[in-house]
């Protein structure tokens, strides 16, 4: 299993937490997963990717996806991604331009939705 | 420590394996302890990005062949090549994406892979074909010397 999932809630927000890495392998995972809560009414999401130790196009693209679905079900999505090295994926491909890059889950939450 | 040598591997076409190809090209290139970490990071980045490409081209191709990953660890620099069978591509047509702030950008999940290798890696040299596709990727060691 690489990337493996735990969800949290913090009413109105559910904290989706990603362990492992979000590639190929794991952006299969994470499009479930969020089709799953955003079927539920679960449209404002937190992705966690505290824990998350690699990147690649690839899961960019899982992330634009689940911005888009929760978007079009008029919800919302923000990120939590402190670790420097993944932030660098995200501005090497101007996605900081699209998403707010949070330190903590207390931050994201307390963000203007 | 330098050392020279090349490391070749055989990979399944399949997603399951490019943590394998991360792991192995991370732990060869750390064999040089000029290379620092964030530049290594970088590299497994690239060949990631080359790998994935490599398996969407031979699973979209119907080809079942393993890809291989070859790793030539020179003194100064490494060289990846990543190889695959698939049907190739024009790396001078790719689409462009719209502007990043554009909301059309969200409608496109992929087509930033090539820009990224382009982007990490000091070379990028993509020869493509009918019969498959070469990713060459260097990423130059620094000496005692050098500033960076």
């Amino acid at each position: 299993m690489h990337l493996e999932f735990d969800r949290i809630s913090r009413d109105p927000w559910t904290v989706l937490v990603l362990r492992g890495d979000l590639d190929m392998a794991g952006a299969p995972g994470l499009r479930r997963e969020v089709a799953q809560l955003v079927a539920a009414g679960d449209n404002r999401l937190v992705l966690d990717l505290s824990a998350v130790d690699f990147i690649d196009s690839t899961g960019l693209g899982a992330v634009i996806g689940a911005l888009r679905r929760v978007r079009s079900h008029d919800g919302d999505l923000v990120l939590v991604c402190p670790e420097p090295r993944l932030q660098r994926v995200f501005e090497l491909c101007d996605l900081d331009r699209v998403f707010e890059l949070h330190g903590s889950v207390a931050t994201a939450v307390g963000a203007p939705a | 420590m330098t050392v020279e040598g090349i490391v070749e591997l055989l990979v399944p076409a399949r997603p399951e394996y490019l943590q394998l190809v991360r792991a192995v090209v991370g732990e060869a290139a750390a064999v040089d302890s000029n290379l620092d970490p964030e530049r290594i990071a970088d590299l497994r980045l690239a060949v990631s990005e080359a790998a994935t490409n490599a398996i969407e081209a031979q699973v979209s191709s119907g080809v079942a062949d393993r890809i291989v990953v070859r790793c030539n660890l020179a003194a100064a620099q490494i060289e990846i090549e990543v190889t695959d069978r698939g049907t190739g591509f024009d790396p001078d047509h790719v689409r462009s994406l719209p502007d990043v702030e554009s909301p059309e950008r969200l409608e496109y999940e992929s087509g930033l892979g090539l820009s990224l290798m382009r982007q990490l890696a000091d070379e990028t040299s993509i020869e493509t074909g009918i019969d498959g596709t070469a990713v060459r990727l260097v990423v130059r060691i620094p000496t005692a010397g050098d500033e960076t």
